[in-house]
């Protein structure tokens, strides 16, 4: 897993489907492995092959495709819905995405996503469609994603927006601590909670 | 300014609270299963580390068994893998187990309650997005993924922001053949899939007030189903008196005094919420859903909406739903025929489920053609359903008594639908795929599955009450 992250300039994978859940990122029956590894092979399984079969791809999913590649996964709204399996997040960062943009994330797999240097980006419906459009017209579309100034921009176009991020969180992306150093580093204060509790 | 529920007992759990970021917020209860900590298991011992507080941990195998024969070796390999890690880790970490075999063993959301373990108050998580189940005894309860699992192990704390707050009332009483899935199932095709996103909600009104706790836990069981964070409901004597008496309850030493304390719970008359919806008991019908998210749902004798009816941004999403269930917009649901009834889940599998099931099924016989399965949320319910004689009104029946799981709620295990078949199903999720692969799940209570056992089409039980 690639720690840290800032800028991202990429291509990218548009998948405009709304209430993207859990599920259909990664299914149930691919949750039995006991590694963090090796979940990208799988991604969207259902929706990218008909009967489990890597060699009958459906052809009008995007993923098959071969137009479009990249590092920035753009959905429909409510991306992530569902399950609270990290295993969604794992498939995403292992399929080489560094970046998931929609204009609404299911809370779970935001802080997972957070969890694992894949960054959720919301923006706007707005401007989410402009994304959208721009991708079909030209599958070589370039968005950049900035976290240090927390703005997306479609490069040829100029078109922006700046999407929010806690500050906490921001310094940890950006420098490549985890939450659990920080939280390991509170270990006096958590036990003198403790202790202080009737 | 008054406090709500939320507040309450958020406050007394904020260790820390971060500039512009999270709280680091202090966990009192963690429930693990086989699926999701076996990463997390992996990260602490990469780091040297053994779990903090392993008293404060229970773990039980429940996603990934098989639901016949349990006491034989399991046999998918990499099921039985699963399982025999978190044997091994527990016994590493001291944490207790009820694994298969344990006369405690079951859906970790059905047994964390029936044994006394939850407890108002309290904050709860579980590698899993049901732990909002527990917040039926008002406490807070949420799901939470692997690296968090890996944080509460370490540190018993986690980071979290704090949700925005919403109160949903339901005021009136039921009408007849209407139950709390049906409560729920309404909420969530009232507000959306997506319409509790980034909200914490609590359940109130004299509608969820005059719900037993089972009833209780069904609904916020599935809170995450229309987006929130967590759901939970003020606790009261039908609260206490679940409580009094059960394994891990408090004893009559600390009885009163915690009583005491659980009797504070509950929002302030002039506590504000972010939002606020009210609802009317009375107009909820028993309910079905037709799509492939939790918040297409309907009255079981409603039309799936015609393709005009829908907003054209959200049309490719629900053709898409449609197609994939083999339904046609406009159309009427109920005479469609079904393959397969579930009874099961962390949603349905408690005791008072399957009486309610038992009770409508008693005499009847389930029509040609429809499988049947029941799956009891743990051994106690198992135990206590062959107690009262609701084995044999189920064998009866034609029904498949099954043992303890999640089973074909996620089919994790080999309980899976085949495509194309439909299941009415009373657990929690209508996903593609998710009873299994082109399986096509209906969403209902208990009562409505129980009907459809029995006709073998969805039908409108207030016609056979």
């Amino acid at each position: 897993m690639s720690k840290s992250i800032n800028i991202i300039n990429s291509t990218v994978v548009p998948v405009n489907i709304e209430n993207i859940d859990t599920d259909q990122i990664i299914p149930a029956r691919f949750l039995k492995a006991t590694s963090r590894d090796g979940f990208g092979k799988n991604l969207f399984r259902d929706w990218r092959f008909n009967n489990d079969d890597e060699q009958q791809p459906k052809e009008d999913f995007v993923m098959n495709n071969p137009a479009y590649k990249g590092k920035i996964m753009v959905a429909a709204r409510n991306f992530g819905c569902g399950s609270s399996r990290e295993h969604a997040a794992w498939a995403i960062k292992d399929a080489g995405f560094d970046v998931v943009v929609s204009s609404f994330f299911a809370d779970i797999f935001r802080n997972n996503s957070l969890n694992n240097f894949l960054l959720p980006v919301q923006v706007s419906e707005s401007f989410l469609a402009q994304l959208f459009e721009a991708v079909a017209r030209d599958p070589e579309t370039a968005i950049e994603v900035n976290l240090e100034q927390q703005t997306i921009t479609i490069v040829a176009t100029g078109a922006q927006e700046s999407f929010e991020i806690n500050s906490y969180k921001k310094t940890c992306l950006l420098n490549g601590y985890d939450d659990i150093d920080y939280l390991l580093s509170m270990r006096n204060e958590i036990e003198a909670f403790e202790t202080a509790r009737p | 300014m008054g406090k709500t529920l939320f507040d309450k007992i958020w406050e007394k759990h904020v260790v820390r609270q971060i500039d512009g970021g999270p709280a680091v917020l202090y966990i009192d209860k963690h429930f693990i299963h086989e699926v999701t900590s076996p990463q997390a298991f992996k990260g602490l011992e990469q780091r040297g580390m053994k779990v903090l507080r392993p008293q404060q941990v229970v773990a039980t195998a429940d996603h990934n068994v098989p639901t016949l024969q349990q006491h034989l070796p399991i046999k998918d390999e990499l099921s039985r893998n699963q399982v025999q890690q978190l044997i091994e880790n527990c016994k590493k970490h001291d944490i207790e187990l009820y694994g298969l075999g344990h006369p405690f063993q079951g859906i970790v959301h059905v047994i964390g309650p029936e044994l006394g373990i939850t407890q108002p108050g309290m904050t709860i998580v579980c590698g899993d997005s049901h732990t909002s189940t527990h917040g039926a005894f008002g406490s807070i309860a949420f799901g939470i993924g692997t690296s968090e699992v890996e944080m509460v192990m370490a540190t018993q704390c986690l980071m979290q922001s704090k949700p925005k707050l919403m109160r949903i009332n339901v005021e009136g009483s039921l009408n007849k053949g209407v139950v709390s899935k049906d409560i729920i199932l309404y909420i969530i095709a009232q507000i959306s899939a997506s319409g509790a996103t980034g909200y914490f909600v609590e359940f109130a009104g004299s509608a969820i007030r005059a719900l037993s706790m089972e009833a209780r836990m069904t609904i916020c069981n599935m809170s995450i189903e229309m987006g929130a964070r967590g759901g939970m409901i003020a606790p009261d004597d039908i609260t206490f008196d679940y409580i009094k008496g059960r394994l891990f309850a408090p004893g009559a030493a600390k009885w009163e005094r915690k009583l005491a304390a659980w009797k504070e719970l509950y929002s302030d008359a002039d506590a504000t919420f972010d939002k606020e919806i009210n609802l009317n008991a009375a107009d909820i019908e028993p309910m079905i859903t037709y799509g492939t998210n939790p918040g297409m749902g309907m009255g079981v004798t409603a039309r799936i909406p015609a393709e005009n009816e829908v907003e054209e941004k959200e049309k490719p999403s629900f053709l898409k739903s449609l197609n994939y269930m083999g339904l046609q917009p406009g159309t009427v649901i109920k005479g469609k025929k079904v393959d397969y009834v579930f009874i099961g889940s962390c949603t349905n599998s408690r005791i008072e489920d399957l009486r309610l099931v038992a009770s409508f099924v008693k005499g009847r016989k389930k029509a040609d053609g429809v499988q049947v399965w029941i799956v009891p949320g743990s051994k106690q319910v198992e135990k206590q359903a062959i107690a009262e004689g609701i084995d044999k009104v189920f064998e009866e029946a034609g029904f498949q008594l099954r043992q303890p799981g999640c089973s074909a709620c996620l089919a994790m295990n080999e309980d899976k639908i085949p495509a194309g078949k439909y299941c009415i199903s009373t657990s929690n999720r209508n996903f593609e795929g998710r009873q299994g692969q082109n399986a096509r799940t209906l969403l209902a209570s208990p009562l409505t599955a129980a009907v459809a056992a029995i006709t073998g089409e969805i039908a409108d039980v207030r016609d056979y009450l």
